[in-house]
């Protein structure tokens, strides 16, 4: 359903961010990016919704090129992507559940977003998604006063709610603790095989990546060096991707695999919603 | 480590303080600079000291005429007061109103460079000129009295205002905007969702300052005849009724101190 | 989970203020509209005014392009006689101020009452504008420069004034702690501890009240207190609107400079 075509993106202070840059997505999978830093990663998620404009190339979402419709479709196109960011970008004087409805603020007319009115529907979901992300209770909470991983869990609602049929996640782990990162991951991966929904994620931790992702995607230097599974990346990939290092701690052993990809297609794990509340 | 081992910074014994300006030329320079340039603007403005002593006497014959200060006139007073207020406040309200299109239009996070190139200069050249200069052309225009008075002080608060907002908006932290832009919400819908919630405290106490400063400037701007308390006051300097102008000053103070007084605690409580 | 527990779990309203939140929100409204209402309708503004307001303001326009550069020699003088005035009292009210100041703040003041003083100080010098106390000095001193400067020194005292004592009442106090702990005199405190640590903001208070003194200065001619306000006057009284677009170019471009040379040595400061 996502197909991108030979996507360029040229600055203009003249850096050639992304050259040539060309994957499709169809089912509902976590599809890893990885690479190291000024790789394009953060600039190929944003030319996927265009907040940032490539310079050429295509985005299809299904039929339509994202990258050259007017500026109303766009908006119609972007309320089926859901974003989440690294630094949650809540707004942080609003109560959690105005920021959960903000998601749908491409659907609703703006007198019922001025009056905070919006359709009954859309609520009852709400406090359905705040439940499930582990948030219940937190609805009239300010923003500003909740912790990392919390915030986080509201980006991750608030993406949930436009019903987005892609979700594009920039490094959701950056900004967090090492315990807090996987309880998220994990979160993440449970609603992608939940609701059906393939996301697109940018992980810098590559053993992270590994563990939740089912397809990985390398990026350096804006191209694509390596498309495959996670069993797939082994030193030498990482050394073509990041340079020379020692990569023998990085790469996950297989062994250790099953301890954390337990939420598979159709198993729930209703554990995770009492570690969730805890932390 | 023994004393042999540690490194020193200075090769001098001793130690110098650190100055604001380091080198000493540039320092002794200036001051010399400052005492040159006092006499010579001093010589050429002819201030001497005949001048100043002429004005003692002078000065102690005007304050002997102010005290007691004549509160007779009271209700002319009242008036001129009552109409600086609402002076201040029809400025305010209309200073807000329209301060919100051009600081919006003044943020370069939000706008095209052309609109925001052509509000930013809108903004300066309002509050380049002094506001007694507006209101000399005011008056030009529409005559005597507060109407003069009002569009002034509606200039002086628009331009006021909208920097606030132009330079709070552009303050924000670029994510909150990314985040509900990706959601495909219009541009009314990222006002009102994301900019309003960040900006309006700010906002509204930087209104109520202006509101405070407003009752300032409406008795300066009374002196050209744009209505206010300051008409009043320039008419009594101009009949020597200095015990009615102490009586006038008196209550600008007052009510400064009051506006101030009020402001700052409403500014406070919408923190 | 039935029906009415699951409309309970999951409600279909929500409101982020509660009703009595709410009715008190419209009050507020309802009492500022009011207030405004109150404000222009007792102004007895003529509203027919505007209609040909446009109109007015081209043609005062036109009068006033091109601008009358011969006028340019007569502009020199004053225009210097405006700095002048500017600078002068600047650095006249920085040495009232500065003491003033101390006396101002809470923790370097020596008593409530002292206290009391300075604030007032304060309060009255920035209540009376600057042109006010024009009229106060050309009164006193007779028309001319004196009176421009006193009046822009006795305006700046309150706002140097107030701006430094806010400082002082935020500095850090565990400086002082350590100074006053090695025995030191209240004088040596002051010297030691407050002053380097409020020397930046005196300094950059100064040149921030100089660079608006500029502008105020351009006007004081105006109630016959020297400078280029009393050309600009009488060629806006004679309806020399050329001559006057000269004038108003030139304070454009004075105030310009003024306000990149402070910005700049603020920059430096900080």
């Amino acid at each position: 359903m996502l197909q991108v075509i030979d996507l360029e993106k040229v600055y203009s202070t003249g850096t050639k961010a992304l050259s040539s840059v060309s994957f499709a997505v169809d089912e509902p999978q976590v599809i890893a990016i990885i690479g190291p830093s000024g790789a394009g990663k953060s600039t190929l998620i944003r030319c996927i919704n265009r907040l940032v404009a490539p310079t050429s190339g295509k985005v299809m979402l299904d039929s339509i090129d994202v990258a050259s419709v007017s500026r109303r479709e766009l908006r119609k196109v972007r309320r089926r992507m859901g974003m989440i960011f690294q630094e949650y970008n809540l707004v942080d004087r609003l109560t959690v559940m105005e920021n959960l409805l903000s998601g749908r603020l491409g659907y609703v007319s703006f007198w019922r977003a001025y009056r905070r009115k919006f359709p009954p529907r859309d609520v009852a979901a709400a406090f359905k998604l705040l439940e499930r992300v582990g948030l219940e209770g937190y609805q009239n909470t300010r923003a500003d006063a909740l912790s990392g991983g919390q915030r986080q869990r509201v980006g991750i609602a608030r993406a949930l709610m436009q019903a987005p049929d892609l979700l594009l996640v920039d490094e959701p782990t950056a900004s967090l603790d090492p315990k807090t990162s996987r309880q998220i991951m994990r979160l993440l991966v449970e609603l992608v095989n939940e609701q059906g929904t393939p996301a697109l994620v940018n992980i810098h931790d590559v053993a992270l990546a590994q563990s939740f992702s089912d397809k990985i995607i390398g990026l350096k230097e804006g191209a694509i060096v390596f498309q495959g599974t996670s069993k797939e990346i082994t030193e030498d990939v990482l050394t073509e991707i990041y340079g020379e290092e020692d990569w023998s701690l990085t790469i996950r052993k297989v062994d250790e695999e099953d301890e954390d990809t337990g939420s598979k297609k159709g198993k729930k794990d209703n554990g995770y919603i009492q570690e969730a509340v805890a932390g | 480590m023994t004393s042999s081992e540690i490194t020193t910074t200075a090769d001098t014994p001793g130690w110098n303080r650190i100055r604001m300006i380091e080198n000493p030329n540039v320092r002794y320079g200036l001051v010399v600079i400052a005492l040159i340039y006092i006499l010579w603007s001093a010589g050429t403005l002819e201030m001497n000291w005949t001048r100043l002593l002429n004005g003692i006497p002078r000065a102690v014959n005007m304050f002997s005429r102010m005290f007691p200060p004549d509160f007779g006139r009271w209700n002319l007073l009242v008036k001129g007061m009552l109409e600086s207020i609402q002076m201040a406040l029809a400025a305010s309200l209309f200073g807000m109103l329209l301060a919100i299109p051009l600081g919006i239009c003044g943020a370069s996070n939000l706008v095209p460079k052309p609109v925001y190139l052509a509000a930013r200069a809108l903004i300066v050249l309002s509050r380049t000129f002094h506001e007694i200069i507006i209101a000399i052309f005011f008056v030009k225009i529409f005559g005597f009295g507060p109407l003069a008075g009002v569009l002034t002080l509606i200039v002086a608060s628009t331009s006021f205002i909208s920097k606030m907002i132009a330079e709070d908006i552009e303050n924000m932290t670029p994510g909150q905007l990314e985040a509900i832009r990706a959601t495909g919400a219009s541009f009314p819908k990222l006002l009102i969702y994301c900019i309003t919630p960040n900006t309006l405290p700010r906002f509204l106490g930087v209104s109520i300052y202006r509101l405070d400063a407003n009752i300032r400037h409406s008795t300066v701007v009374g002196i050209v005849g744009a209505g206010g308390i300051g008409q009043v006051l320039a008419a009594s300097f101009s009949r020597y009724d200095y015990d009615f102008s102490l009586a006038i000053l008196i209550t600008i103070v007052t009510l400064v101190f009051a506006g101030e007084f009020i402001s700052s605690w409403v500014r406070n409580y919408l923190r | 989970m039935t029906v009415s527990e699951h409309a309970k779990k999951y409600p279909e309203i929500w409101r982020r203020f509660s009703p009595t939140e709410t009715l008190l929100r419209y009050l507020g409204y309802l009492v500022t509209v009011g207030v405004a209402v109150w404000a222009v309708s007792f102004l007895d503004l003529p509203w027919f005014y505007f209609l040909d307001a446009h109109i007015q303001a081209l043609d005062l326009f036109t009068r006033m392009w091109p601008p009358d550069f011969e006028f340019w020699e007569t502009l020199m003088d004053p225009l210097i006689e405006t700095i002048h005035i500017a600078t002068l009292g600047t650095i006249f009210s920085f040495f009232i101020a500065f003491p003033i100041a101390f006396l101002s703040a809470r923790n370097t003041t020596f008593n409530t009452a002292t206290w009391f003083v300075g604030r007032f100080i304060l309060v009255t010098s920035r209540s009376v504008n600057t042109v006010v106390w024009g009229l106060l000095f050309v009164a006193i001193f007779g028309p001319g420069p004196m009176a421009g400067i006193w009046a822009i020194a006795f305006r700046s005292i309150g706002f140097m004034g107030k701006l430094v004592a806010e400082a002082i009442e935020e500095i850090d106090e565990g400086v002082v702690e350590a100074i006053e702990a090695t025995g030191a005199s209240r004088l040596q405190v002051l010297l030691f501890g407050i002053l380097p640590q409020v020397l930046p903001v005196i300094y950059g208070t100064a040149v921030y009240r100089w660079d608006i003194n500029i502008r105020e200065s351009t006007v004081l001619g105006f109630v016959g207190a020297g400078g280029i306000g009393i050309l600009l006057y009488s060629s806006i009284n004679q309806f020399q609107w050329q001559e006057v677009s000269l004038i108003l170019l030139t304070v454009f471009g004075v105030v310009l400079i003024s306000e990149f040379v402070s910005a700049a040595v603020r920059q430096r400061i900080s």
